[in-house]
């Protein structure tokens, strides 16, 4: 076996044995982590077309790493002088094969930029939406507003979160529920209904990211951003993101965290929230969250 | 033919050469001042790459183990100023220095006292901008792109950001004039610009970049710096401003800047694959017109870094195919490396080691950039460690990899011996190996959720994270071979023989001796010399 295959069997021996090191290191969780190297399908009608797209770039970029690499291995071992190889000086340059190799990728992007351009411009139709909600970015957390019902509250990072992430908290992340990723009051919204979010920030820029929903958007002061989804009606639950655009000290610690219901459990749920306001009740104030 | 008369080192034993400090602190040849920016380069190298090691050690297991959050931002927004104006940038213009007068047949840069001017304003500036962490408030905390509003909270430290990039700015601004000048009114009779080493080439392209934009970011952080003390509102949006406004000025310079980090690169593997592949470079006026074009594309596709911030759906359409189309002379170069190697006679020495992974690992580099152009996916990718790990991969194993077989590969010309290429290969390994440790992983954290710029995650990013940290511990770690092996060639590393330490090596430089002579090119190469040298 020659010295570069030997090697490189040494790096791929390398990387397992580091993988396992790392594995065998204290802690087991809930959800392994090393299974989390993928973007989710997520569960709108958005985070499925943005799936499709990248797992097609994804793959096109795979067959052409496979192709060049493999000319690339091809010539590293066959054309070594240690393997006896004389170069051909003679092969300097060729108009034609230049023509072949701008003409072959201009082909393929095109055939990329079709149908990305038309998930771009789909997923970017925010008409008809059945419920705005208003996104107010802040340092540190996220105000809602459901448009026209009145309902308005702050979300803010869940109390459990916020003790252990300080400096020598003392406590393990792994005994929080949802370490980083809770809040005290998560966005409700009624599955199967397009609902379009109208994001802005009262202060820096933020960016609200819930991944599973394929929705990303930058909180900017000055600014109302429209971006829209329909959530699944067979995926109810709760969906959670992270702020996406550094704002500060506490960046790390202003989640995304949406609960999403059936039609009906929204209304009730809004007409709760109405009837709690008219008593003079303030949403925002904290209470242990619900979701775990 | 006889051999034609070269320099030799007769002349030397005669040069009058400056002494003690004053040679270097009113340096005015362009192989002392190439020096002085390689060593500024490594010391920021270092400096910035321990702000990372902090940063890695931070994110090694979820909770905070080591810092305050605040610091934690100053210390990422330190690191990518460091590695960008104080590493990768002035490395480049040191190489430039080094090589261009050398390549070309000159005597030395057309401008050797503005050269001055701009290696000596750096250590300034650096001072200045490391000087951040110990006034009130600390280190500037916004990021290497310093977006307002978030910067302007920062206090102290913000003029102090401010006047360093302006020192960093007109530093590149004037080492650029410098550049062009030379390429431009300093060639040997003979050497015409398609004879030119693509090398030469590279940097002709990157300096009209360099003229182009940094004004751009000078303005940028001007209207911030009014903004602050003046009263203005640009970016305020209260006072009729645009936030969104700093990002186009920002990334109208941002984006040629990192192809002004990357086209040296291109230029660095055309010469060293070459070598080591004992043929010519293949498709040479292809190569010049890839450069030049991807250039030119540099320019309109800055808001790909802007995708969610809301821009109209045709500029973000506008933005994804100019984007995409960048890929195409980039893959034509990539094509052209390999059709060099193809039928070549290939050996392994260090330079070449470097060259060989730049290809693989830059091309994956390549791969997530294809990716984050499509809009709809990045919506996804945007501010995360996918990004992050997308950059790495350009700048680490592209540009510093490509930084690092320059130095394996001129060191003998420029000292005149032969480093330990046994340690050399050492240092190669280990760092190929744990830089894709370190980055592949965060493409998997990136597509799993997790941002970037957070100090802590939540605990379903553990396992990658400690993976990725381990790989910068011991990338960093093994960096530190570099300098202990320049330092073991230069003091005592076996006396190169003749001219050409590499067989297969083209180009007036390795017609000089090794070390060239202080004054090297005082008599321009015949036409016959630069025949030889050029051989395409």
């Amino acid at each position: 076996m020659s010295t570069m295959n030997r090697a490189r069997l040494g790096i791929l021996g390398g990387t397992l044995a580091l993988l396992a090191a790392a594995a065998g290191a204290p802690a087991a969780r809930a959800q392994s982590g090393w299974s989390l190297i993928n973007m989710p399908r997520g569960v709108t009608d958005v985070s499925a077309k943005i799936y499709g797209l990248h797992m097609m770039a994804f793959w096109v970029c795979v067959g052409i790493a496979v192709v060049v690499f493999g000319v690339m291995i091809w010539s590293l071992i066959f054309h070594r002088r240690s393997r006896g190889a004389v170069a051909d000086v003679t092969l300097v340059h060729n108009t034609r094969v230049e023509i072949v190799w701008t003409t072959i990728p201009v082909l393929i992007l095109i055939a990329m930029a079709v149908p990305a351009a038309n998930v771009l411009v789909r997923i970017n139709n925010n008409a008809n939406a059945k419920l705005d909600i208003r996104v107010t970015g802040f340092q540190w957390g996220w105000q809602y507003d459901y448009v026209g019902s009145g309902v308005s509250f702050v979300s803010k990072l869940d109390y459990r979160s916020d003790a252990a992430r300080e400096l020598d908290s003392g406590i393990d992340p792994d005994t929080v529920p949802h370490y980083l990723l809770n809040v005290d009051h998560p966005l409700v919204v009624p599955t199967g209904t397009k609902i379009r979010l109208l994001v802005t920030s009262v202060d820096v820029i933020h960016s609200w990211w819930l991944p599973d929903f394929g929705v990303k958007r930058d909180a900017i002061p000055g600014y109302i951003n429209e971006v829209s989804f329909t959530v699944d009606p067979n995926r109810p639950g709760v969906y959670r993101g992270q702020c996406t655009e550094l704002c500060g000290r506490d960046h790390a610690y202003m989640p995304v965290v949406v609960r999403a219901v059936s039609p009906a459990d929204f209304a009730a749920w809004l007409k709760q929230q109405q009837a709690l306001q008219k008593q003079g009740v303030d949403l925002s104030a904290q209470t242990p969250a619900p979701s775990g | 033919m006889a051999e034609p008369h070269v320099e030799t080192t007769v002349h030397a034993d005669h040069e009058h050469k400056p002494h003690g400090w004053r040679r270097w602190v009113f340096a005015t040849n362009h192989k002392d001042i190439g020096t002085m920016y390689l060593i500024l380069a490594c010391l920021m190298f270092f400096i910035g790459g321990s702000a990372a090691m902090v940063i890695r050690a931070e994110l090694f297991k979820p909770g905070m183990q080591l810092v305050d959050p605040g610091m934690f931002n100053s210390l990422t927004t330190l690191h990518g100023l460091i590695m960008i104006f104080g590493a990768i940038m002035p490395a480049w213009v040191g190489l430039a220095n080094w090589m261009i007068p050398l390549q070309i047949g000159a005597p030395d840069m057309a401008l050797p006292r503005l050269n001055n001017l701009s290696f000596w304003i750096l250590p300034f500036a650096f001072t200045l901008l490391i000087g951040t962490l110990f006034v009130p408030g600390s280190a500037p905390a916004g990021g290497w792109t310093m977006y307002p509003p978030l910067t302007l909270q920062f206090g102290s430290s913000f003029p102090m950001l401010i006047f360093a990039i302006h020192l960093m700015g007109v530093s590149s601004i004037l080492g650029a004039i410098n550049v062009i000048v030379t390429i431009m009114n300093l060639r040997a009779p003979g050497m015409t610009l398609l004879r030119m080493p693509l090398f030469v080439w590279t940097w002709l392209i990157t300096a009209f970049l360099l003229i182009a934009v940094m004004p751009v970011l000078a303005g940028a952080v001007t209207m911030m710096l009014t903004d602050h003390f003046f009263g203005t509102s640009f970016f305020n949006a209260a006072g009729g401003g645009d936030p969104v406004m700093f990002q186009h000025i920002f990334w109208f310079f941002g984006h040629p800047e990192v192809y002004i980090m990357i086209l040296p690169a291109f230029g660095v593997i055309s010469e060293i694959i070459p070598t080591f592949s004992r043929k010519p470079l293949f498709g040479y006026e292809a190569m010049v017109y890839a450069t030049a074009s991807i250039a030119f594309l540099s320019f309109i596709v800055w808001a790909h870094h802007m995708f969610t911030v809301g821009l109209p759906v045709t500029a973000q359409l506008f933005f994804m195919f100019s984007t995409m189309l960048i890929a195409v002379p980039t893959g034509v170069k990539v094509f052209n490396w390999v059709a060099t190697m193809w039928k070549g006679s290939l050996s392994f020495e260090p330079p070449m080691l470097f060259a060989v992974a730049f290809l693989f690992l830059f091309s994956i580099g390549g791969f997530s950039g294809l990716m984050l152009a499509l809009v709809p996916a990045d919506y996804q990718y945007h501010g995360t460690y996918f990004v992050v790990a997308h950059f790495h991969y350009v700048l680490v194993t592209g540009a510093a990899f490509a930084i690092m077989g320059a130095v394996y590969y001129w060191l003998p010309k420029w000292s005149g011996r032969m480093y330990n290429m046994a340690l050399a290969k050492w240092h190669f390994w280990l760092s190929t190996i744990f830089v894709n440790v370190l980055f592949f992983p965060q493409h998997f954290l990136g597509l799993a959720g997790m941002p970037r710029r957070i100090p802590d995650y939540a605990v379903q990013f553990t396992d990658w994270n400690m993976v990725s940290s381990i790989g910068g511990f011991a990338f960093g770690l093994s960096q530190l071979l570099l300098p202990y092996i320049v330092w073991q060639c230069v003091r005592a590393g076996k006396p190169v023989e003749g001219n050409r330490a590499w067989d297969g090596a083209h180009g007036l430089e390795w017609e000089l001796p090794s070390p060239p002579p202080f004054h090297s090119w005082t008599v321009p190469p015949s036409d016959a010399l630069i025949a030889r040298g050029a051989e395409h």
